[in-house]
């Protein structure tokens, strides 16, 4: 009891210090992922959803639980045309920088969805995609997905986003993009030659499984 | 040591090894000269394969049932997931996983595959120059590149214990239908030549910074989970291979970067380099420039370890950016 009295205000203290920046910051992104601004920016919640778990229908991501600089860059390369979708390009230039990062914050705080995306692949495709994705193609030279998206594929640090939990439709259309060259942002080129290397079905298999499985926050 | 780096010591056998690749002489061949290391011949490189075929290694749905099934699915667990393993991980003093030098888990071409290894053993080995095992070349793995001195165990894995009955079982099913005794394609690392201007440490941190930093980190330390998975190999620092290892060695290091890093831009078994000899010697000369654990061969200093174990392509006991290599880290 007097343990727990001594180092009571130690914790409160702290949270009274970090306290201002944060809260401004969520603030602010919490205002703009429901309104958006006067400047273009529609709201986030309209296609992300207002749990950030995205769309699988419509191929919009989950973006919930995501790293905060990875999601900052892609609004960064979004705005700057780095990284070239029509729809977002007018939403992320909508942003100023300090909005972008506020709302990738916003996100990244977020709790991940409960529930697995979900897919309707059959077991023997899931089964597939679960050996590509823990295993890799190596007879041709296809590393598993989880060496560089980290165990699980939750995601590793700004670099080697979450793939578990996202849907199949986003993986799917990113990697095509990717072996299409429609998108470039990666680091040193290394999602474009992992993805070029990939059939379709395999793309398929691997993100079905992906989707099969449940969100959980980022390694790093 | 920041510009263009050329070895002063062996001289004679450098000229020596570029007149046998000019003459198509296996450079080991060579090595029959040099008495502190070898006295025998060792195993020539590899052949090129035929066309892109190189062996064919069996499936994950090959995998036998029973009691031999159970030993190869514990070897293959402890080669992928070497710091996870119940048994292995006792024998790891740093953070590697065998699977980390030997890609596809131990299945790629031109990775060091096991289904190639396991055919030529028991063979002859300059390092230790008498005939090894399979059995003692897993050792010598355990006690140099995962710096098995620093383990929970202390050391290797004892001859003939059940960990390496499982290891050698999963190499053995890998190699399922290989010849026995014959060299491969695919087997081990390609060489690749040293360039003719020697190799630059300051070029080889400006490719690491640009190529390898965002897995390995800035610092050499790789990438754990918070729970203490591994999720990118460290390549220098205590956590990394020792001073004994192979991968210390540039030439030896340079080999495998060559075809296989970075992971998916590279690809070892179509033979495809994402980066030049050159850019492949300098990186490797900047990653084996930093220190790491002490060689278990220590001879009491620097020089005298320098002298018995490192006539080779390594900066053990060489002066880079002020600081003499090979105090090891604690």
């Amino acid at each position: 009891m007097q343990r727990r009295h001594r180092l009571g205000p130690l914790p409160a203290l702290l949270l009274i210090a970090l306290a201002p920046a944060t809260a401004a910051a969520n603030d602010l992104g919490e205002k703009l992922a429901k309104e958006g601004n006067d400047n273009g920016a529609a709201a986030c919640v309209t296609c992300h959803g207002a749990d950030g778990g995205g769309n699988g229908a419509a191929g919009w991501p989950r973006m919930a639980g995501m790293n905060a600089d990875y999601l900052a860059k892609q609004l960064d390369d979004m705005a700057s045309g780095e990284r070239d979708n029509a729809t977002m390009k007018p939403i992320a230039s909508g942003l100023s920088a300090e909005e972008r990062r506020a709302v990738a914050e916003y996100y990244a705080e977020m709790e991940v969805p409960a529930e697995a995306p979900g897919t309707d692949a059959a077991k023997s495709v899931l089964e597939r995609g679960q050996a590509i994705a823990q295993q890799g193609l190596w007879r041709k030279g296809v590393p598993s997905c989880v060496a560089c998206h980290g165990p699980g594929g939750d995601g590793v640090g700004a670099d080697f986003p979450a793939i578990s939990g996202q849907h199949a439709s986003y993986i799917e259309n990113q990697l095509t993009a990717w072996q299409d060259g429609n998108r470039q942002n990666d680091p040193n080129d290394l999602m474009a030659s992992v993805a070029k290397r990939l059939t379709e079905e395999e793309i398929k298999a691997v993100a079905a499984w992906f989707a099969s499985q449940p969100a959980r926050p980022s390694a790093e | 040591m920041n510009k263009t780096h050329q070895d002063t010591n062996g001289l004679a056998r450098h000229t020596a090894l570029f007149l046998a690749a000019a003459l198509l002489i296996p450079a080991s061949a060579l090595a029959q000269d040099d008495e502190t290391l070898t006295k025998q011949v060792e195993l020539e490189e590899a052949p090129e394969a035929k066309g892109e075929s190189y062996f064919d290694y069996p499936g994950m749905d090959e995998l036998p049932e029973g009691e031999f099934g159970e030993a190869v699915r514990s070897g293959m667990e402890a080669f992928v997931n070497t710091l996870q393993h119940p048994e292995a991980k006792r024998h790891v003093g740093n953070g590697q996983n065998c699977a980390n030098c030997h890609l596809g888990g131990g299945m790629a071409a031109n990775s060091s595959p096991m289904w190639g290894a396991w055919g030529i053993y028991p063979k002859y080995r300059g390092k230790n120059d008498h005939v090894n095992t399979m059995d003692e070349r897993i050792r010598g793995c355990f006690t140099y590149s995962m710096n098995a001195g620093a383990s929970e165990a202390g050391g290797p894995p004892k001859p003939d214990s059940q960990l390496l009955k499982d290891m050698q079982s999963f190499m053995f099913w890998s190699a399922r239908g290989a010849p026995l005794g014959e060299n491969l394609p695919g087997r081990g690392y390609r060489s690749v030549e040293k360039p003719e201007d020697g190799y630059s440490i300051s070029r080889g941190k400006s490719i690491y910074e640009a190529q390898c930093a965002v897995c390995h980190s800035g610092d050499g330390s790789g990438k754990f989970t918070a729970d203490g998975k591994q999720i990118f190999p460290p390549l220098w620092g205590e956590k990394a291979y020792n001073w004994g290892a192979g991968m210390h060695r540039i030439n030896t290091a340079a080999g495998f970067i060559k075809y296989n890093m970075p992971l998916g831009k590279a690809n070892p078994v179509k033979k495809h380099a994402a980066l030049s000899d050159q850019e492949a010697w300098d990186v490797s000369a900047y990653m084996n420039s930093h220190e790491r654990p002490q060689d278990p061969r220590w001879e009491g200093d620097k020089a005298s370890t320098a002298e018995k174990w490192h006539d080779h392509a390594c900066l053990y006991n060489q002066e880079v950016r002020g600081h003499t290599l090979g105090e090891g880290t604690q």
